[in-house]
C-alpha cells in the first residue's frame, strides 16, 4: 500500500496493517523532523510533491521490494505539507516470514524513497530564514547517514 | 512550425521563477535537450538549479533525446529530498 497524506501518520497502525500470521518478522522506519543538520537548528519542514508522479514512484518501490524479497506486506507513507520537529515525515513497514529479509527489504524502501520519488523538503530554520533542499548527488559509493 | 509546451515548476524553481508553471514557444520535434537550452534563454536565473534537475515526461524522468510534443505532461525535478 502506498499513499501520500496532509494527516499525521499513524505509525503503530500501520504496523499492524502488514503482519500475517506467516510473517514472523515486522520492520517499521519512521522518519522523523530532526532539530539539527549540522550547526543550523531546524523548527520545522515542509514537504511538497508532483503528486502524480510521487505516487508513481512509490508504487513502484513496492513493486520492486514484492520482486526482491518475500513480503507478506509493505506499506510505504509520505506525510506532506507542514511539520514541527518531531513529526513522523515518512513510514515504511514491511512483514517477511524472516527479520533478514524484513530489515533488507525495508531498507531498501527507504533508500530508494528517497533517491527516486519527486517530493521536496523546504527547511524553517531558527533564524527565519527558509529553504527548499536540493541536494548535490552523493559520488557513487557514498552512503548518507539519516 | 512551433507548438506551446506547458513546464510545470516546483520547490525552489518555482520559487526563483515565480510561477508553478512555465509556457514556451518550441520547434516541432524538440526534445528535452532543446527544452533546456529554452528555459536557460527564457529564465536564466533557473539554469543553475535546472542543470542539477531531471526532467520527467508524462510521470516519467526521460533523457536528454527523449521527443516532447504538446499533449506531454512535462515537469522539472530538482534534486529530490523526501525521506527525512
Amino acid at each position: 500500500m502506498i499513499e501520500l497524506t496532509r494527516q499525521p501518520i499513524d505509525d503503530h497502525s500501520l504496523t499492524q496493517l502488514v503482519r500475517r500470521s506467516n510473517c514472523g518478522a515486522v520492520v517499521t522506519f519512521l522518519g522523523t523532523v530532526r532539530d539539527l543538520t549540522g550547526s543550523q537548528v531546524t523548527v520545522a519542514l515542509d514537504y511538497d510533491a508532483y503528486p502524480g508522479m510521487a505516487e508513481k514512484k512509490l508504487a513502484e518501490i513496492e513493486a520492486e521490494v514484492r520482486s526482491r524479497w518475500p513480503v507478506g506486506d509493505i506499506a510505504l507513507v509520505h506525510r506532506l505539507g507542514h511539520l514541527e520537529v518531531g513529526e513522523v515525515s515518512v513510514a515504511v513497514a514491511v512483514s517477511s516470514p524472516h527479520r533478514a529479509d524484513a530489515f533488507d527489504a525495508c531498507r531498501h524502501a527507504i533508500d530508494r524513497l528517497k533517491e527516486l520519488v519527486p517530493i521536496w523538503k523546504k527547511e524553517n530554520w531558527a533564524d527565519g530564514t527558509m529553504e527548499w533542499v536540493h541536494p548535490a548527488k552523493a559520488e557513487g559509493g557514498t552512503r548518507k547517514t539519516e | 512550425m512551433m507548438q506551446a509546451v506547458r513546464v510545470r515548476l516546483f520547490a525552489r524553481l518555482q520559487e526563483i521563477a515565480g510561477s508553478d508553471m512555465l509556457e514556451l514557444a518550441l520547434p516541432i520535434h524538440s526534445c528535452v535537450q532543446d527544452l533546456r537550452t529554452a528555459l536557460r534563454d527564457q529564465v536564466p536565473k533557473i539554469a543553475e538549479l535546472l542543470a542539477r534537475s531531471q526532467i520527467a515526461v508524462n510521470n516519467e524522468f526521460v533523457g536528454e533525446g527523449a521527443p516532447l510534443s504538446a499533449n506531454d505532461e512535462i515537469a522539472i525535478i530538482p534534486p529530490v529530498s523526501g525521506g527525512s
